[in-house]
């Protein structure tokens, strides 16, 4: 081509249509639109726990700057990168260790982890059980697609037994964790679980999970098409979400330990746990200031609140 | 509206109408919207994306009524519903 052809195209106006105003997407202004289109398949429900969440965040009297959202590793993983909020990537089962440290250097802000079920109960379980069991004031939010979907669809802790994935070509004979029970005997003083269905009473257990003093968790159950669902011939995530549809009962209040989620049966979803008790900082602040008396300088209190 | 019992409310309710924005090229045809909206209001398009999926189109845009399910589910920020109007129910008794 020659250069006097090439200068005539640069100088044409670009063809890109651009928007008109009433076809922005009023969660635009709540996501990174220069990472769009994510990465996430059709019918995933990843999206879908997004918007819950971005609509729980306007819900509560949090003000945008004061959160900040942490992910692992995983296609959940992918949230924090997406969200346009302070936000971090981790490396996989770190993002609690993470959120830790942010909620410790900075006890102000609203720290939530948002990952997936093996990211947060697999490589990451055991940061999980000592956050909650030393109740730090954090919120999980929990997406279960019962698989490790980003690396091909390996079991997880929480495959039910039975199901098929990549290293369990004859199904899973293992016995799975059962989120909730796990998250409530280890401490978390608020604990609930609904399906990506359920996307208002998501929201408002996503609300009530960010104002909860303490470590609260939300388990998401997720449809992922091209792992969980391809592997184990259940059709698309539409069917999954149809699957959820037929067969999810809301019992809240329910004990943790009787929501054990088997292959394609009966999914209980719920409040199940919102109980009070001191968390990691009121308990350090109010022990140690028996130990050390007036010497002791309370963490994390402003001046005025310690009046 | 035909009612079996006149609700207590009914004279303070007001229908929503809500006006749809579907954006057709970032939509992943996954067809949650027309599933689960409580109206019927959108069916999948024969016609294709430039991605290669069917985005919905508005089959019957009069009877929405602006409940935003559609935009709740909708995992790929692909379609909006904005509140147009608020008329009132038109009571049989
Ligand atoms: C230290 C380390 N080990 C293993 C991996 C590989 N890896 C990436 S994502 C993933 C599993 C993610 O599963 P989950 O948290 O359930 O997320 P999903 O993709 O299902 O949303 C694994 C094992 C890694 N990235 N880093
Ligand atoms: S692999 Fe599964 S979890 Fe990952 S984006 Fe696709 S459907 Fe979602
Ligand atoms: S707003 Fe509600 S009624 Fe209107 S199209 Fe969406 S789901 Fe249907
Ligand atoms: S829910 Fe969103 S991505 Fe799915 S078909 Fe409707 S507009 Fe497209
Ligand atoms: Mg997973």
């Amino acid at each position: 081509m020659k250069a006097a052809e090439v200068e005539e195209i640069q100088k044409k106006p670009k063809t890109r249509k651009t928007k008109s105003v009433e076809e922005e997407h009023p969660l635009e202004k709540w996501l990174r639109m220069d990472r769009m289109p994510h990465i996430w398949c059709s019918t995933c429900g990843i999206g879908t726990a997004v918007t819950c969440f971005i609509e729980a965040i306007k819900k509560t009297t949090l003000a945008r700057e004061d959160i900040c959202v942490v992910s692992g590793i995983g296609c959940s993983g992918r949230i924090a990168g997406y969200i346009k909020q302070d936000s971090f990537h981790t490396t996989h089962g770190r993002a609690i260790p993470f959120a830790v440290g942010l909620k410790l250097a900075n006890p102000k802000l609203k720290v939530v982890v948002f990952s997936g079920d093996g990211d947060l109960s697999s490589i990451g379980g055991n940061h999980l059980i000592h956050t909650a069991r030393r109740n730090l004031d954090i919120t999980v939010l929990c997406i279960n697609n019962f698989i490790y979907a980003m690396t091909g669809g390996q079991v997880a802790p929480t495959t039910p037994p039975t199901a098929i994935a990549t290293t369990t070509p004859y199904g899973n004979y293992e016995h799975p964790f059962n989120l909730p029970a796990l998250a409530a005997a280890c401490g978390a003083v608020y604990v609930a679980r609904w399906t990506a269905l359920h996307v208002r009473r998501l929201t408002n257990s996503m609300a009530e999970a960010l104002q909860k003093k303490g470590f609260s968790f939300v388990e998401i159950i997720c449809p992922c098409t091209t792992l969980y669902a391809r592997k184990n011939k259940l059709g698309s995530g539409l069917d999954l979400m149809k699957f959820y549809h037929d067969n999810s009962v809301i019992v809240n209040g329910a004990d943790p330990r009787e929501v054990d989620i088997q292959f394609q049966s009966e999914i209980k979803v719920g409040k199940f746990i919102d109980v009070d008790k001191p968390t990691y900082l009121d308990s350090y602040n109010t022990y140690m200031k028996t130990k050390l008396g007036d010497k002791f300088k309370p963490y994390g209190v402003t001046d005025e609140e310690r009046q | 509206m035909k009612y079996w019992r006149k609700p207590l409310d009914a004279d303070r309710i007001k229908i929503p109408e809500g006006e749809l924005h579907i954006l057709r090229e970032r939509c992943k045809g996954c067809a949650f919207c027309v599933e689960y909206c409580p109206k019927d209001v959108l069916e999948l398009s024969h016609e294709f994306n430039s991605k290669g999926y069917h985005p919905p189109i508005v089959k019957n845009g009069a009877i929405c009524v602006h409940c935003q399910l559609c935009e709740m589910l909708c995992p790929e920020f692909a379609i909006f519903c904005v509140l147009k109007n608020q008329k009132e129910p038109a009571h049989e008794s």
